[in-house]
């Protein structure tokens, strides 16, 4: 199929790109990496009127250290997320994960703000910025806000961006030395999204976990923090027990929605099998 | 020592790894394909299609769409049924079968979700799609039948509401004996089986463009296709065009597997709209489409029971398998041909005299299937080797060792199959041998002890099979239906003393230009560089059946084969009079006439070339060189060349998450001579990962109303390279005696038996946890479910 015809523009600041939209009366996309975006237009499930370019706008690009924060550009691509050495150091989970997500070549292109500003439950880095208490930089009618991960994903490709704004940086607290990572996924072939997912930060204190965020993709209609199992977890030293309570408490914590191939049963225990394995390894480490 | 082989000898291809003359070019972006044609004036098409799986079309709409700029034509059923005449996917040898007749659209009811209902020609394929969003169709949806069990049920719905079933075809063989045998068996095994629908995915989709030119009457089909000969026959029939003035050209084809020899609505549309408005029209379809409208293929469910004696001895079988094929048989090649080869080849490798099978094919309202690489083998294979396995664990024996008592020995040859399949010569045993050394079976099973005391579930699964190669007239043509079992070539040396080959096989990308290179190099004498293959062009190769269930090697190599010696006899004849020489003391050797009994260079062939072209005078009078010769070759004494070979297959079932990593493959296989091992390789790793892709991922999964559910590659999963194992090839060489060249096929070997192979493998792996599978794909939601996990 073909996209239905749309014209184009390209931005070259953010309040060029969220005038441009607002003179289409809001028929319009941003366009930052496509990978999502131009599948839709060829399918013709979505069809705007105009599609406004963000990727010349330089302020949405390079990834810094802003005091306590990691400060990463929209337009970050996935495959910066496995090379660049701000975020091997201060954000190794987004690394852990980016390999997951999809296939080199849309690696190359696809964008970290694309993907969180897309929401796709099945999506890691969503999941991700839950694990990593991540906040979203968005610019509105009212300027810069920043928005807490944990309020940020609302429904189905739903999030507290409104229309018309633009996600223009995610905010990383800066990972530490006493800080521990484990991510893995479930999926049919490599690069697939996944039938599960989970990717959890801890902070250790002499072989014990003191807090722990853990969070799950591929669960239901959006990216979900299993704070049961947190729970289970957090202020306790990581053994069989312990993985075998927080795998019980994720009944509490996920509640999968029917789908023809994997029964909602079927995700959980999964789901499940994945949270014992992340939490043997991360027994390990801490 | 080095000891010198016929391989030493120069221009000997036969049986060398010579690269494919037409791979760089392919690599390097170069490739023709049909997508790639622009003509002059060329107009686009597109295609509304139904969302319903059954449904009466009351009323269609298309007065926005004519009116919008850019569409030169909307055309609906009623428009193109004036021009083109129907079509039924029926064949005499299959008794009392039925479809209903057929046209490149619906006139008033539709019988698929996905079935193109209305066509729009525009400048541009964009445009056209954007006029199919200006149609309105008035649908009366009417109750789908959707499920194959559901579908043979008294009282269900009726997919054609004019037949009294939806029973498209049955058929029956007993050899007699089968209910004493079972009475008397020490061991019977039962088991039923299912296995999921799945559909090709070439790389190239299906792509055309009719090119009709009503000032000459004649039609020029660019067409994506395996077959030339048989869509030039269909076009000039079905639209009342002279057969010579229809064109059929397939250039560079992106992979076929049988999908692209069958009549799609579509194309057969397409050709109607260029002749409505006498310009040329070019669709392809898209991943979307090709999904809901290209072929479908297996979709069984088989019940099977097999009786054995105390030693392991398989007394007999007993089948019965229902498949459903959509709502049509697929034209000129039917639907049931797979059934038919599935009822026929179980139990084919094995030495057992009572066989008994039902076969049930049904409709319903999905979209067609038909023909697909390895054509009912895998389900043979697979429910014939699983019986195997479950009847060897009943017994208490080895599956080697079961196999070993049971496959027909090698010097038992000529013999037969229960079904009547007769077989030259086999090399089950020697397969049997070679694969137990190339796996080091014993070790295997030390391992997968170990490993289980650990918790890891190993599992190892071993497949022998027997592949129909090479068919005769048998096959179609007694069937009524005007498809070749000949193929035809015509070789010219040219003035510079190099060969061209219009040769009516064709090329899809498995290399048969490259196999029929170095037969005609070889046979000649001349370097393969100086031989240029032509093929896929009904205006340039003699007619011929071109390439499709492993035909290529086999009888396109023989006539090749043929074809070079009478046109070396004929060059020699001239070498002969402009040398004073007997032709049989001069031989051809690397481009150069020479002496058979010294060696001695005589004359180079590019001097007879010249002399005979432009010197012909200074020939004795009444010479008249016949440097061209076209020679056609059809395949007589066995009806089939049955080829064998046995896989194996190393897997590990992680029993938490059903997820399966293949560890490794093996095959042992016999196709007779082997023209290039490289490309014989490649064939069976190639066949091998799409059996894989059955094993573990390919499904089609519709939903109760017939929508299918997974129609991208987002859900639908195709095998990927991450996920395959390295695949380990041995081979036996049991050539024809039926022809010079002595080649089989070996084209569907490895898709015939990888996914049994899986099967037998997880079985295995799941035994100790007494979990079994029968179905496939397998997928970690049946896994989990036959393990109870959730
Ligand atoms: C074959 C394939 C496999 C894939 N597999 C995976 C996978 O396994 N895991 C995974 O996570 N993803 C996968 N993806 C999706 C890919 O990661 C996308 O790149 C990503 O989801 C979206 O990023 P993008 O930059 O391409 O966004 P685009 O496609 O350009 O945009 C997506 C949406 O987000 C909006 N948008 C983009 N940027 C912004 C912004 N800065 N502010 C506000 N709105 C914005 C756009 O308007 C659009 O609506 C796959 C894609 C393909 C084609």
């Amino acid at each position: 199929m073909k996209a239905r015809a749309f014209s184009y523009h390209r931005a070259h600041s953010v309040d060029d790109a969220r005038e441009a939209h607002a003179r289409s009366g809001d028929d319009a996309r941003y366009i930052a990496g496509g990978q999502s975006l131009v599948p839709a237009l060829a399918l013709r499930l979505q069809a705007p009127r105009i599609l406004i370019d963000i990727n010349h706008i330089e302020e949405l690009r390079g990834v810094r250290c802003d005091g306590e924060w990691l400060r990463i550009g929209a337009l970050t691509r996935h495959c910066e997320m496995l090379t660049d050495p701000l975020i091997a150091e201060f954000a190794p989970l987004l690394r852990a994960a980016a390999p997951f997500v999809a296939h080199p070549a849309i690696r190359n292109r696809g964008t970290l703000g694309g993907s969180v500003a897309l929401a796709d439950p099945a999506s890691e880095f969503p999941a991700m910025m839950l694990a990593l208490d991540a906040e979203i930089e968005i610019a509105g009618t009212s300027g810069r806000r920043r928005v807490r991960a944990d309020d940020f994903f609302i429904d189905l490709f739903e999030t507290a961006v409104g229309p018309g704004e633009i996600v223009t940086a995610i905010l990383v607290p800066r990972f530490r030395c006493n800080q521990r990572i484990c991510f893995d996924e479930l999926a049919r072939r490599r690069g697939d999204y996944a039938l599960v997912g989970c990717g959890m930060l801890a902070t250790c204190k002499d072989g014990l976990v003191e807090t722990i965020r853990i969070a799950f993709f591929s669960v239901g209609n959006v990216p979900t923090r299993a704070r049961s199992a947190e729970a289970v977890v957090s202020g306790a030293r990581i053994d069989a027990d312990r993985i075998v309570a927080a795998q019980a408490a994720l009944d509490r914590d996920l509640a999968p929605p029917e789908s023809d191939e994997v029964p909602p049963a079927m995700r959980l225990h999964l789901a499940r099998v994945l949270l014992g394995r992340l939490l043997a390894r991360m027994s390990e480490a801490a | 020592m080095n000891a010198l082989t016929s391989l030493d000898r120069p221009n000997s291809y036969i049986g060398r790894s010579v690269p494919r003359p037409n791979a760089k070019r392919l690599l390097a972006g170069r490739g023709r394909y049909v997508t790639d044609i622009r003509l002059p004036r060329m107009l686009h098409a597109a295609f509304l299609r139904s969302p319903y799986a059954h449904a009466r079309i009351i009323s269609i709409d298309v007065d926005a769409a004519r009116a919008l700029a850019g569409v030169h034509l909307v055309a609906t059923g009623a428009d193109i049924a004036r021009i083109c005449a129907p079509w039924t996917g029926t064949l005499d040898h299959f008794k009392g079968m039925t479809s209903e007749p057929q046209l490149p659209l619906p006139l008033d009811r539709v019988v698929w979700a996905g079935q193109a209902v209305v066509a729009v020609v525009a400048e541009s394929r964009a445009l056209a799609e954007d006029a199919l969003e200006l149609i309105s169709i008035g649908y009366e949806e009417l109750p789908a039948v959707v499920d194959l069990d559901a579908a043979r049920q008294p009282g269900t719905p009726r997919v054609n509401p004019s037949g009294t079933s939806n029973i498209c075809f049955r058929t029956q063989l007993d050899s007699g004996g089968v209910d004493e045998a079972f009475a008397s068996a020490a061991h019977v095994v039962e088991e039923e089986f299912s296995f999921g629908r799945h559909t090709p995915v070439t790389l190239e989709p299906r792509a055309i463009v009719a090119d009709y030119d009503a000032e000459s009457g004649s039609l020029t089909v660019h067409h994506a296709t395996q077959t030339p000969y048989q869509f030039q026959d269909l076009y000039a029939r079905h639209y009342g065009i002279p057969e010579a003035r229809v064109r059929v050209i397939a250039p560079d084809i992106g992979g076929s597997f049988g999908m692209k020899l069958h009549v799609y609505h579509e194309d057969m549309a397409v050709v109607g709209l260029s002749i409505l408005l006498a310009r040329p029209v070019k669709y392809v379809a898209d991943r979307i489409e090709s999904f809901v409208s290209d072929i479908h293929a297996r979709d069984h469910h088989v019940r099977a029971r097999m009786a054995v004696d105390v030693e392991g001895k398989i007394l007999a079988m007993d089948i019965h398998d229902a498949t459903a094929i959509g709502a049509f048989s697929t034209y000129p090649r039917t639907s049931v041909v797979e059934g038919n080869q599935v009822v026929r080849l179980i139990g084919a490798p094995y030495d057992f005299k009572s066989y008994r099978a039902v076969l049930e094919v049904v409709f319903q309202n999905k979209v067609q299937t038909s023909q697909y690489r390895a054509v009912g083998h895998p389900i043979a294979c697979a429910v014939t080797e699983r019986m195997v396995d479950l009847a060897a664990s009943q017994v208490g024996i080895d599956p080697f060792t079961m196999r070993a008592r049971n496959v027909i020995a090698d010097n038992a040859y000529p013999t037969a199959s229960p079904t009547g399949y007769k077989f030259e010569a086999l090399s089950h045993e020697i397969c049997l041998q070679r694969l137990r050394g190339i796996m080091d079976y014993d070790a295997l099973r030390t391992e997968q002890a170990e490993l289980r005391q650990r918790g890891i579930h190993r599992g190892i699964g071993i497949a022998t099979f027997v592949e129909i190669t090479n068919p005769s007239p048998a096959f179609y043509g007694v069937g009524g239906a005007r498809i070749s079992s000949q193929d035809g070539a015509t070789l010219s040396l040219t003035p510079s003393g190099e060969v061209r080959c219009a040769i009516s096989v064709t090329e899809q990308g498995q290399g048969t230009e490259a196999i029929i290179g170095q037969i005609v190099a070889d046979q000649l004498g001349v370097a393969q560089d100086h031989v240029k293959v032509i093929t896929g062009d009904t205006e340039v190769t003699p007619h011929g059946g071109a390439t499709w269930a492993c035909r290529g090697a086999g009888i396109g190599g023989e006539t090749a084969l043929q074809a070079a010696r009478r046109l070396k006899a004929n060059i020699l004849e001239i070498a002969g009079l402009i040398l004073q020489e007997q032709p049989s003391a001069l031989d051809i050797i690397d481009g150069q006439v020479v002496g058979v009994a010294t060696g001695q260079l005589r004359l180079p062939v590019a001097e007879i070339a010249r002399i005979a072209y432009f010197r012909s005078d200074t020939l004795p009078p009444g010479t008249q060189a016949q440097l061209t010769v076209s020679h056609h070759f059809a395949p007589q004494g066995y009806p089939f060349a049955f080829t064998n070979g046995i896989q194996g297959c190393y897997l590990e079932v992680d029993v938490h998450t059903g997820f399966i990593k293949l560890l490794k493959h093996y095959v042992v296989e016999d196709c007779g001579r082997i023209i290039n091992p490289m490309l014989v390789d490649e064939q069976l790793r190639g066949g091998v990962v799409q059996g894989l892709g059955a094993a573990l991922f390919e499904e089609c999964r519709y939903g109760e109303t017939g929508q299918l559910l997974n129609g991208s590659l987002a859900d639908y999963l195709v095998p990927m390279a991450m996920e395959m194992p390295d695949i380990i090839i041995d081979h036996v060489e049991t050539p024809t005696a039926d022809t010079i060249l002595g080649a089989k096929g070996c084209g569907e070997a490895g898709t015939a038996a990888a996914s049994a192979c899986v099967l037998n493998a997880v079985n295995d792996a799941l035994a100790p946890l007494a979990a079994s599978i029968n179905a496939i794909p397998i997928t970690p939601a049946r896994v989990l479910k036959a393990l109870g996990r959730y």
